[in-house]
């Protein structure tokens, strides 16, 4: 146990560069989940179809396959990544395909009703979307999302094979310098299980915060509020 | 020419080696999840002191930690202690576990699903718990999770590559080992992810198929 109070430096580096990857890919995974999911509900196939294809594909091949193409075999079209961009791309557009399906799922499960009227106020389909599909389907994507996001964190393990130094690569290191084996695997299994807890809790959060009914709740309270106070309430 | 094509052809027999390996990997696996993850299912149902509780932290903890690090602690922890099977059976069991944490929370749906009703039939006629649970309970239970299984199946199919850096030489470790020995990355790796989508796409397909015809009616 003692290497591990040695190495501890060497630990913390590993757990920065694993969030700074997971921070990255995470968002990275958000911009491919709203482009990709809303691009697959487009009306036009020429949107819908290459939308398509990217989640299947991503979907359909490993997550280390990909990470292991973006890094030795792009480099065959001449393009050379960094470890670290290479990791990054490959979880982002990875998670982001399966978040994709979440975005898509979400909004099309929306009440047609919903639809129907931004219709009848004459919203353009762009307004109907940002203003009433999208906001109303945030609390549906949370839960579905926090199970991406984790699982993000855990795939983050993976990039240590393609060199990036991460939690995984600095637990490696110290293992074949003090072959303390079960230490320092124990100590970055705890490290990993905390990280997640974290996140879990973080979207247990965000799912009261955002939930419909909820801010409906808040919503109804402060009109009482304002009403009592003898307020204007016309503007709700 | 950045694509060899006659090089590509020329592994295909390797890498449908590999895959063989891979199907093997996830059959089994899945096998092991399957009756693992339905153990540790009825164990949290059945709440008895210590136990319950201690297979539920097992299952949070278990969803909580990468496969990799997993894989490293059963490969390189547990010979220590005197405990060594090969790279493919450690990947087995280790994959295995790793499922059976989430098909116990799919079973644990399963379960909760079948109706109250049930239950107290099979206490009004006093039908021994063994029983309820095996002719009563779990073949309802069971068959609505049937296609969310399958879904695990593929998924671990994807996750078994993962094994590859504990040396189980499945699909992606026989293209890295191609790529290693030749120079060449981008013919085996490239057809080692469509091998992958070959199968993994149609099988996706089948389960949707699938999960239409089980799902409970409305």
């Amino acid at each position: 146990m003692s290497a591990i109070i040695d190495y501890a430096p060497l630990l913390w580096q590993g757990l920065m560069t694993t969030i700074l990857v997971a921070v990255l890919s995470g968002a990275l995974c958000l911009l491919v989940a709203f482009s990709m999911g809303l691009a697959r509900l487009s009306p036009h196939w020429i949107i819908r179809w290459p939308a398509g294809v990217f989640v299947e594909v991503f979907r359909g091949t490993s997550l280390i396959v990909q990470m292991f193409w973006f890094f030795y075999a792009l480099p065959f079209f001449g393009i050379q990544l960094h470890p670290l961009t290479a990791a990054v791309l490959a979880l982002g557009l990875n998670e982001g395909a399966y978040a994709a399906e979440v975005v898509r799922g979400a909004i099309s499960s929306r009440a047609k009703g919903q639809t129907e009227a931004g219709i009848a106020l004459g919203m353009s389909p762009g307004l109907r979307l940002r203003r009433i599909l999208i906001p109303q389907s945030i609390p549906a994507m949370l839960p579905p999302f926090g199970n991406v996001m984790v699982d993000l964190l855990k795939n983050t393990s993976l990039v240590s094979l393609v060199t990036v130094t991460d939690l995984t690569f600095r637990a490696q290191m110290i293992r074949s310098t003090t072959g303390e084996t079960a230490a320092v695997f124990l100590t970055i299994l705890v490290m990993y299980f905390l990280l997640s807890v974290l996140l879990t809790l973080l979207t247990q959060w965000m799912e009261k915060r955002y939930a419909l009914d909820r801010r409906a709740l808040a919503v109804q309270r402060k009109a009482l509020r304002q009403e009592s106070r003898g307020d204007k309430v016309g503007a709700l | 020419m950045i694509w060899d094509n006659a090089f590509a052809i020329s592994i295909i027999p390797m890498l449908l080696k590999g895959l063989w390996v891979t199907i093997q990997l996830t059959l089994l696996g899945t096998l092991i999840a399957a009756v693992l993850g339905l153990v540790a299912a009825v164990i949290r149902r059945l709440n008895i002191p210590v136990v319950s509780p201690l297979v539920s932290f097992m299952v949070i903890f278990i969803r909580g930690t990468p496969l990799l690090i997993q894989a490293y602690v059963a490969f390189f922890v547990l010979p220590i202690y005197g405990i060594s099977f090969n790279a493919f059976t450690t990947g087995v069991v280790i994959i295995g576990i790793n499922y059976s944490a989430y098909m116990a929370e799919v079973y644990r749906s399963g379960i909760q699903g079948v109706s109250v009703g049930q239950w107290e039939a099979a206490t009004a006629l006093s039908l021994p718990t063994v029983r309820t649970w095996c002719r009563v309970i779990l073949p309802q239970a069971v068959r609505t999770v049937i296609p969310m299984l399958g879904n695990y199946l593929i998924q671990m199919f994807k996750d078994s590559a993962v094994l590859s850096a504990i040396t189980v030489v499945e699909l992606m470790a026989t293209a890295q080992s191609i790529g290693t020995s030749t120079y060449r990355y981008l013919e085996p790796l490239t057809m080692a992810g469509a091998l992958f989508l070959l199968v993994s796409y149609p099988a996706s397909r089948l389960v949707n198929k699938l999960e239409r015809r089980y799902a409970p009616k409305q």
